[in-house]
């Protein structure tokens, strides 16, 4: 097994050194006020001196009850809470849901809205990428990537501010397409209700500095020697694991899973209509997981480029009626979102709020097989590990 | 002569209090260095406003605002051990300064022994880091303890070893000598009188090994394990606060200092540059020094904010299996070339 051969240079060559000096183990508590574990985040560890034992994740410190709060909220409010489930990306959250409930009322949402959907899940999912590929390398000690890929995020968020006037919680998308709130420019009144002036430009120069980011990351990270040390060959997930744990997005794709939901059938959003691959990994150790992700940010980059040169004119929302009364029935739509795989299963009695609400959120799944690989490792591998997963413990917890 | 003149005690308490002014001071421009250089690194703009430009006064702010922090004792810390841990990390390394030659004349003191000096007091920092890792009664901090420990016995060795081949070059243990030594002619080109630091004429595998070690030795980046933010919050630190948490710091920097110094002196030369008459150098000496202590202190802080961390059997497995080795080469050459030139 490529596993055993892979950890075992160092079993053999420096811990099977330590053997005899094995004692009494100690419970190190990391979290959940820690610097890496994103939030509050609690893992138990068991340590021998550095090497764990054991390993159990204790979750809920965030639990803010979207499920329940949804029940007693119509289909728009809930959008409000949906997008703070996973803060780095929340305008991703938001389409599936709306999708769902699309799916429910029977409303086609616009071609229009669709394009302007795709494009903005793709600068969330650039923009979130940029927030790993900046949060990673400063757990493993160097905190440089951190500036240099907030700064270029910038541009991002300042395209998704101009057209949802959110930067984080943009509460962008209506039941049957979107609503733009932001104008600009000569003509704001023309446009006050469609994309701002301007916007194909600053998108097309958000994207040559996301450009930018990549090539410095490329430089500063992904072929420093000290991170091929620390994150080769750490925190090997395999494609079998991968897929019973339920683990999903990139964190399975650099396990060698070829599933991406933006190219299934059922996608929610027309990304048939453009070119790009599917980035997947061979080893599945933490070093494919920070690779796959900085590849996927440049077949972003190449998606919005394409999309911003046909995004079709028409209205930006279906027709809808004013007060949203969803029939009974059941919904269950999921969409890739940048960390992983996000489902909302929406039960409806009729009206104009959900009986039940159930979140399938990504980083739930991933983050599940940590007590799985953590077992001997060390603890600076745990942390390597566990940034490599990319998780938000708004996204665990809910 | 005025060193005749005047009584050796007297002159002796002169020399000391200006290698420790210079160098304190010299610590504090590292201070704000840090700061500001890491900023430019990462494309911030650094501290800017206190002192009116360039925030050249943030090092002294900082230290006021430690001042002002409640001090804080774990309940369950051993005492005695945990107040103490900072001072005897500041002492070590203060001590150092006491051997580094700023000028052919002006030396604190010049040992017989200065590299035994240096080696013996310099891991003494080692052990305040270690009292406060074990007293802190916190896990974190004991793991960075140990690790702290564990680094020091790793990286003492190919700093000794290091040193001694540059002792069998010079074939004295005084750092005045050792310098001196670096000022003699090795070669004549066209009439000129060419002498090299030891950096470039035979140690140059010491050098880089040394920096190395440095490093190791004063838990910088990539070998900052025994603080590790991203995995034992702050390591031995963890648990101080206010004044005591400012002494860590400053014998960090202090440190950083020390030991550039000790590189410039036994590598660069020291306060010697070519083209400088002796009585000059008494003068622009200490100058010449700081110029190449902040040459070193530049490096230090570029590697700092490039390179992530190496995990610590990867830090051990680079000391035993590379850095001794060298420098065990490195000793056979130069004792090769001693007897053969």
């Amino acid at each position: 097994m490529t596993h055993l051969d892979h950890r075992g240079i160092v079993e053999v060559s420096d811990g099977g050194v330590s053997v005899e000096l094995k004692g009494e183990t100690m419970t190190l508590n990391i979290g959940p006020q820690h610097p890496s574990t994103h939030g509050v985040l609690r893992l138990i560890a068991e340590v021998d001196g550095e090497r764990i034992a054991r390993l159990d994740p204790a979750i809920g410190y965030m639990h803010r009850g979207k499920e329940k709060l949804a029940e007693a909220r119509t289909y728009a409010q809930i959008t409000a809470l949906i997008n703070r489930i996973d803060w780095v990306s929340g305008f991703a959250n938001e389409v599936a849901f709306i999708r769902a409930v699309e799916e429910l009322v029977g409303v086609e949402p616009t071609p229009r809205a669709q394009y302007i959907r795709l494009i903005l899940t793709e600068l969330t999912r650039i923009s979130n990428h940029l927030v790993f590929a900046s949060s990673y390398p400063l757990e493993l000690g160097g905190a440089t990537a951190l500036m240099w890929a907030f700064r270029e995020r910038e541009h991002i968020m300042d395209v998704i501010e101009s057209v949802t006037g959110g930067r984080f919680h943009t509460n962008f998308n209506r039941v049957g397409g979107v609503n733009p709130v932001a104008g600009g420019g000569k003509s704001q009144k023309k446009v006050s209700l469609d994309l701002p002036a301007g916007f194909y430009a600053a998108v097309e120069n958000a994207m040559d500095r996301a450009e930018v980011a990549c090539d410095e990351l490329d430089q500063l990270v992904t072929g420093n020697e000290i991170i091929h040390m620390r994150a080769k060959g750490v925190g090997i997930i395999t494609k079998e694991d991968a897929l019973a744990y339920g683990i999903s997005g990139p964190n399975a794709r650099a396990s060698g899973v070829d599933f991406d939901l933006r190219i299934q059938e059922d996608s929610l959003l027309p990304y048939g209509d453009f070119d790009f691959d599917v980035i997947t990994g061979e080893n599945g150790d933490s070093f494919d997981r920070y690779l796959v992700r900085i590849l996927e940010i440049r077949e972003s980059i190449k998606i919005v480029r394409q999309a911003i040169g046909s995004v079709p004119d028409g209205p930006l929302q279906a027709k809808v009626p004013r007060v949203l009364k969803v029939p009974p029935g059941t919904a269950y739509v999921r969409a890739e979102n940048p960390k992983g795989e996000m489902g909302y299963y929406i039960v409806s009695q009729g009206g104009r709020i959900p009986y039940r609400l159930k979140i399938r959120s990504a980083s739930f799944s991933n983050i599940s097989i940590m007590s799985k690989i953590a077992v001997g490792q060390l603890i600076p591998d745990l942390v390597a590990t566990m940034g490599s997963l990319d998780f938000v413990l708004g996204d665990v917890d809910r | 002569m005025i060193v005749a003149a005047v009584p050796f005690a007297l002159w002796l308490a002169a020399k000391a209090v200006v290698t420790l002014g210079l160098m304190l001071g010299v610590v504090l421009v590292v201070i704000w260095a840090e700061l500001k250089w890491s900023a430019h690194i990462q494309s911030r703009v650094g501290p800017w406003y206190v002192g009116g430009r360039y925030g050249w006064l943030h090092p002294i702010a900082e230290a006021l605002k430690f001042l002002q922090k409640e001090d804080l004792v774990p309940e369950a810390a051993d005492d005695k051990v945990f107040r103490l841990a900072p001072y005897v990390m500041l002492a070590g390394t203060i001590a150092t300064f006491a051997i580094i030659p700023i000028g052919p004349t002006v030396v604190a003191r010049d040992l017989d022994i200065g590299i035994f000096y240096l080696l013996a007091i310099s891991s003494l920092s080692t052990l305040g880091v270690l009292m406060a890792g074990w007293s802190s009664a916190n896990k974190y901090s004991l793991i960075g303890g140990v690790r702290a420990g564990a680094q020091l016995i790793a990286y003492e060795l190919p700093l000794i070893l290091a040193l001694v081949a540059v002792a069998i070059q010079a074939g004295t243990l005084s750092l005045n000598g050792i310098v001196a030594a670096q000022t003699e002619t090795l070669f004549t080109i066209g009439g000129f009188d060419v002498a090299l630091p030891f950096a470039l004429s035979g140690q140059f595998i010491g050098f880089v090994v040394f920096i190395i070690a440095s490093l190791a030795e004063l838990n910088r980046t990539p070998f900052d394990l025994p603080l590790a933010e991203s995995e034992l919050t702050m390591g031995y630190v963890t648990e101080y606060s206010g004044l005591r948490f400012s002494m860590f710091f400053l014998g960090e920097y202090a440190g950083v200092v020390a030991m550039a110094a000790v590189i410039s002196t036994v590598y660069l030369g020291g306060y010697w540059m070519p083209g400088i008459s002796d009585d000059a150098l008494d003068w622009l000496g200490p100058f010449i020094l700081v110029g190449k202590i902040f040459f070193i202190v530049f490096l230090y802080i570029w590697f700092r904010w490039t390179w992530p961390r190496i995990r610590e059997d990867q830090l051990q497995r680079m000391a035993w299996k590379w850095l001794i080795p060298l420098t065990l080469f490195n000793i056979m050459a130069t004792a090769t070339l001693k007897v053969v030139l």
